[in-house]
């Protein structure tokens, strides 16, 4: 800073003077993208506090910490094949995703409508949609990067064992497919549960509780359904649950195996209305994000 | 700068704009109306942000209804309620908020720069926001609408909270905001008082209607009056009225103070001069030194925009004079409208007597 910085008010802005701002204004698409970068850097506690970065941080790395642990248990023990499948590393740690999902959803959304900054944004060249589109391309991006990083240390890890390439590009590929899709689809809910309450500790609950109440209500039934021999009930009682909704389209067209109770997923004919679900669910929230913020305007 | 025609906004169940057609032109103008009146819902409307019911609106030349998003990205808003998360620094805030106005993000970081320091942030910008006092809080919520360098800023009830220090500390930036930035400003507010030493044009709205539109000059032309008062002495027991006779005496107009505007009892003993000219200052000043009285305060006051309102109201006869120092503050004289009165920052101005 410039010395003049400690001389009273009245004397630095007489000496300095107001100037003027001629260069690129660069509008509605270039906020857009700004809103993006914040909120997926937010999403990792960048350029927020050290506080805020401790628990995205440690998330990420306990999802890496199983991946990285295969790949030198596969590479020392020259085994045929990666302990856990890619399109099944997800599920397995769907608690640390959940958890990712309930501290930065909040995050994200709570806080604009809490400290009422909403309003700036809106006047400001965006629109709602823009609002909405960048938070949840955000939120999307930051889950993405949570599950395929892992996906990438198992694929290298694959591929320093020697294992077959086109085996292995092949399942990291769907992998990697399975994973956007849960990300979308989490993204989607998060946002809309955290968007109902400006309270950041109120998000946080209800994402965890839409995600584990849904996912034990939905095991509990498929296990009373095994039980009674009904396989068919089984694979459409995924349709409930937003982790059991991913593996249901994973088994039905990823080549993944189910971890539905009996392995009992899917076929094609039913994994088609998983899809259309899938798909609608990820549309239903973001309709919804749109009327949520129809109101929060000015 | 703004012209609205006919411009209403009908809710189902109120109607918050009512055929208003304004033309505003370049400067400060102040926009003044009791809440509720439809200030907020203008200023909606005309960033473009919520469709009027019927009529028309353009902003520096643009049209609300389908050229918004060019609007604001020439103009700048100013939110009356809290608008700031408390966990970043100012500096990092109003960075990301020039970004989202369209600027690249060298130039963004140097507007704010630049911009803070004009609003009176030095080192605190650099701390959390969360730690601010409600002035610093308003600063930035300044700094925030001017950083990408608008053509028009739309403040909204920036004087809110503050106290009267902040007040006026904030009036005068408002000013330089025009006069030194070259930025035309629309303030809202619900007293009269701050906007006549701030504004070139005073805009009154009630019920969503237009009261009166006109420049500030035509609101306070000075009465030529002066407020005098004086102490007693030994030998003249009632000064007050010994120096209403000798003033009289001298061939001036003089009248006991009365009430104030609204009604609010002042002090018996300041009496209120006719000023004819410069010499009128000596005559009153001779004609306490010749009864060898103390001079308490003489002061010029001049008329202020509520009066002007209250002289329209045929019902409000009683004396106008509000004895407040001349030039000072706002003190409950000031305030427009009943509905105003709540507000106690006001009334904590140094209303004299």
């Amino acid at each position: 800073m410039p010395p003049e910085t400690t001389a009273p008010a009245q004397d630095v802005i007489h000496n300095i003077g107001y100037r003027n701002y001629s260069g690129a204004r660069l509008g509605r698409a270039y906020a857009r993208r700004s809103l993006f970068s914040q909120s997926l850097r937010g999403a990792y506690g960048l350029g927020r506090s050290a506080k805020s970065k401790v628990l995205p941080m440690i998330l990420l790395g306990v999802m890496c910490v199983p991946a990285a642990i295969m790949v030198a248990v596969a590479v020392t023990t020259k085994m045929n094949d990666l302990p856990v499948a890619y399109t099944r590393y997800a599920i397995l740690l769907q608690a640390v995703i959940g958890l990712y999902l309930a501290s930065q959803a909040p995050q994200s959304v709570s806080r604009d409508l809490r400290f009422k900054t909403v309003p700036l944004y809106f006047s400001r060249p965006i629109e709602r949609v823009d609002y909405v589109a960048a938070k949840f391309a955000a939120m999307a991006s930051a889950l993405f990067l949570l599950t395929a990083v892992p996906l990438l240390i198992l694929y290298v890890g694959a591929l320093l064992a020697k294992l077959d390439f086109a085996d292995q590009t092949k399942g990291f590929a769907q992998g990697l497919v399975s994973v956007a899709l849960l990300s979308l689809l989490f993204a989607g809910l998060g946002l809309v549960v955290a968007a109902l309450t400006p309270r950041r500790g109120f998000g946080v609950a209800a994402v965890i509780a839409v995600l584990t109440i849904s996912y034990g209500a939905v095991s509990t039934v498929q296990g009373i359904a095994l039980a009674r021999d009904n396989t068919d009930a089984i694979s459409w009682l995924g349709l409930f649950s937003p982790i059991t909704l991913i593996d249901g389209v994973q088994t039905a067209f990823l080549s993944a195996t189910s971890a539905f109770p009996g392995g009992h997923g899917p076929g094609t004919g039913t994994g088609v209305v998983y899809v259309l679900v899938l798909l609608a669910v990820i549309a239903g929230s973001f309709g919804l994000l749109m009327r949520r913020y129809r109101k929060a305007g000015l | 700068m703004i012209a609205t025609e006919s411009l209403s906004k009908r809710f189902p169940r109120v109607t918050a704009l009512d055929r208003l057609s304004v033309d505003i032109t370049p400067g400060v103008t102040g926009l003044v109306g009791a809440n509720g009146a439809g200030k907020s819902t203008l200023i909606k409307i005309l960033l473009g942000l919520s469709p009027a019911t019927e009529g028309r609106a353009s902003v520096l030349g643009l049209d609300v209804a389908t050229e918004g998003a060019a609007i604001r990205e020439r103009v700048g808003y100013m939110p009356e309620h809290d608008c700031l998360p408390p966990d970043v620094s100012a500096t990092e805030f109003v960075v990301h908020m020039a970004r989202m106005s369209g600027l690249p993000a060298t130039a963004a970081r140097e507007r704010t720069a630049d911009t803070l320091r004009h609003v009176g942030l030095y080192e605190e910008r650099y701390r959390p926001m969360g730690g601010y006092s409600t002035g610093m809080k308003q600063r930035v919520k300044l700094a925030q609408a001017l950083v990408h360098d608008p053509r028009l800023v739309l403040l909204d009830e920036p004087t809110n909270g503050l106290d009267p220090v902040g007040r006026d500390e904030m009036l005068g930036l408002i000013r330089r905001v025009h006069t030194d930035f070259g930025i035309s400003v629309l303030v809202t507010s619900h007293l009269l008082g701050e906007l006549e030493r701030t504004c070139d044009h005073v805009v009154v709205i009630d019920g969503g209607k237009l009261l009166r539109s006109s420049s500030t000059d035509d609101f306070t032309q000075s009465t030529g009056s002066l407020a005098v008062e004086v102490t007693d002495s030994d030998a003249r027991p009632d000064g007050t009225a010994a120096l209403l006779a000798a003033l009289a005496g001298a061939g001036l107009t003089v009248r006991p103070a009365g009430r104030t505007a609204d009604g609010a009892p002042v002090s018996g003993r300041v009496l209120l001069v006719d000023v004819l000219d410069e010499s009128t200052y000596d005559t009153v000043r001779d004609a306490v030194t010749d009864l060898g009285l103390g001079l308490v305060r003489m002061e010029q006051r001049r008329h202020r925009i509520a009066e002007v309102f209250r002289d329209e109201d045929p019902a409000a006869t009683a004396p106008a004079g509000p004895a407040d120092p001349a030039g000072g503050g706002w003190g409950a004289g000031h305030q427009w409208a009943a509905a105003a009165q709540r507000d106690e920052q006001n009334g904590g101005a140094p209303d004299a007597a």
